[in-house]
């Protein structure tokens, strides 16, 4: 199983799902965890009720269907689907709406979905999604996709205050194509654990958005000045351009 | 395969096969290694290797010409050789900048014989070629600190004049691979505390690289005309708490006279040095783009207001629904 684990994190990133189909028919007696701790690009599904996308995971799947935040309904339906507490979905449709506001302000379009439930030990859990999709407006991406994945455990409620973790997944993939600079593509995932105690008095939802929104900036500021920035590097090293080349030159 | 079918060897093959050539620079040993154990590593290994060494120094299955020392190495891919050797020998190649073999370094692993003569090209053809790698060389030791090349003579080898079409084919390979790996730590059992204590140096090495080109040279008598076509391709990969990979491409296209050998090799190197170094600079221009507008396109690092989300406001905004709801479930 580690071993496994050790090959995904060496696969290109948007090849992950092929690799991950590969070691499931190699490996099946660790298949579901190895669907536990791959992360795989979302999937979205239209709510054919309120005409809306959400986005598909393990925590809105009962059986083979999907439950939509928009509707609470399961497709394919379900008779007898598990659904949140109605304070839990209180909190979910709240969630869902603030957060459609929030993904529009920073990622400009795309799709999020928020999912809540109960936790076995008084507190709860609640899954914040979104994937953007798409071609850039700004005229240099070809191809290119965000997946974010926050999960966050909220424990119960003591002294008007709350221990939160949030565990952060994102994964992008970004091409650029053109005749002069040929096929340029980075692609990556990368995850990050945070964990405060904050008090209620707000509410756990301002808790959570800015938890969410400080990780969201941290794990962007990752990808672009360290993972970019070091594969950059790395090209300078294989080839150093001119003016590193003439600074040198003088000293051999 | 949730029926829980056994694969046949032959599917496990081409799965290990993929999972090998999908793995970034330098890793493939790491990937070989990562493989579970029901596979059958051997076959693996045996289908790869033909793919690190270039195909242009293959005579056949198991012999490689290195053109410039004029000696052939017997890499023995399977036979006899214990999974710990291939290991060794699989480390050894992909160390190796990948396309071009260390003969040196492969003595252990191989065979050296001198090559015979009519493995080698004719001496009309060796001028060309030869001249060009002493260009090649001369540039590639200026442009790539870790880089090799190697000329090879891939169509007319027996021509012993003009008169007649042949080609050549350059490869150039720089790689750089990080020493140490993830696997660093718990390979040699460090405590945890020693491991943060070096983890400076050994983020320095978590990544890996490559550059390499191909260019294949078609020396055409009666045109004397020599068309060049080139492919180049550019690999990191960055671990460290992530999984970050850059992979480019791009094909260039061009051509000279054909003249004398020295002049041909000239021109053609001048060539080739002139594309690479236009590639380098359209890398870093891709690079430029890439926070401020690619990277934007994505997800901005500021809202469109340019202030940091209202979580409060939004808030307010629909506590009338709230308080309604709050009634709803009757606190």
């Amino acid at each position: 199983m580690e071993a496994a684990m050790d090959l995904m994190r060496r696969m290109p990133p948007g090849r992950a799902e092929t690799a991950l189909n590969a070691l499931l028919s190699l490996i099946p007696d660790h298949s579901l965890d190895l669907l536990s701790q791959v992360d795989l690009p979302l999937q979205v599904c239209m709510d054919k009720e309120s005409v809306k996308e959400y986005i598909l995971c393990e925590y809105n799947r009962d059986a083979d269907s999907y439950r939509s935040p928009w509707s609470n309904k399961y497709d394919p339906p379900l008779e007898d689907g598990t659904v949140p507490s109605q304070e839990m979905r209180n909190l979910e449709v709240e969630a869902n709406d603030v957060f459609s506001v929030y993904r529009d302000q920073y990622y400009e379009g795309g799709i999020s979905s928020v999912y809540i439930w109960e936790d076995e030990d008084e507190g709860f859990i609640a899954c914040f999604l979104i994937k953007k999709d798409g071609q850039g407006k700004r005229g240099h991406m070809q191809i290119g996709s965000w997946d974010a994945i926050h999960v966050i455990q909220v424990g119960p409620e003591e002294e008007g205050a709350a221990h939160y973790c949030l565990n952060s997944t994102v994964m992008l993939s970004l091409t650029t194509d053109n005749k002069q600079s040929g096929t340029f593509n980075l692609s990556g995932s990368i995850r990050r654990q945070m964990s405060m105690t904050l008090a209620v008095a707000d509410g756990h939802l301002v808790n959570m958005g800015k938890m969410i929104e400080e990780m969201e900036g941290k794990l962007r500021n990752s990808l672009d000045q360290v993972y970019f920035g070091k594969t950059r590097e790395m090209v300078c090293t294989l080839r150093p351009p001119p003016e590193v080349l003439n600074r040198r030159l003088p000293d051999s | 395969m949730s029926d829980g079918e056994e694969l046949s060897d032959r599917q496990k093959r081409e799965i290990a096969v993929w999972f090998l050539s999908n793995a970034p620079a330098g890793e493939i040993h790491y990937v070989a290694k990562g493989k579970p154990p029901t596979l059958p590593l051997t076959l693996a290994i045996q289908l790869y290797n033909p793919i690190i060494i270039t195909t242009y120094g293959e005579l056949n299955k198991n012999n490689y010409l290195d053109p410039r020392t004029a000696q052939v190495a017997t890499v023995d891919h399977i036979k006899q050789v214990m999974l710990q050797t291939l290991h060794v020998l699989i480390l050894v190649l992909v160390l190796m900048p990948a396309m071009h073999i260390n003969i040196e370094s492969l003595k252990n692993c191989t065979k050296l014989r001198p090559a015979a003569d009519e493995e080698l090209p004719s001496a009309y053809i060796e001028d060309f070629r030869s001249a060009l790698d002493v260009e090649l060389s001369k540039y590639v030791g200026e442009a790539y600190p870790k880089g090799v090349c190697a000329v090879y003579c891939t169509s007319g080898k027996d021509i012993e004049g003009p008169g007649a079409d042949f080609g050549l084919a350059v490869v150039i390979s720089a790689a750089k691979r990080s020493p140490q790996n993830f696997c660093f730590r718990k390979k040699f059992d460090i405590p945890m505390r020693s491991y943060f204590i070096f983890n400076f140096w050994i983020r320095l090495a978590r990544i890996n690289g490559s550059w390499r080109s191909i260019w294949t040279l078609e020396f055409s008598d009666g045109l004397q005309f020599v068309e060049i076509k080139g492919k180049i391709q550019v690999g990191a990969h960055y671990f460290e708490e992530g999984n970050v990979q850059l992979d480019t491409n791009i094909d260039c296209k061009d051509s000279t006279i054909l003249q004398s050998p020295e002049e041909c090799a000239v021109s053609i190197t001048n060539i080739i040095r002139h594309h690479e170094s236009e590639y380098l600079s359209s890398l870093e221009e891709s690079y430029l783009n890439l926070s401020d507008a690619t990277f934007k396109d994505l997800r901005r690092k500021l809202p469109v207001t340019r202030t940091l989300f209202p979580w409060h406001n939004t808030l307010a905004l629909s506590l009338t629904r709230d308080l309604t709801k709050e009634l709803a479930i009757g606190k």
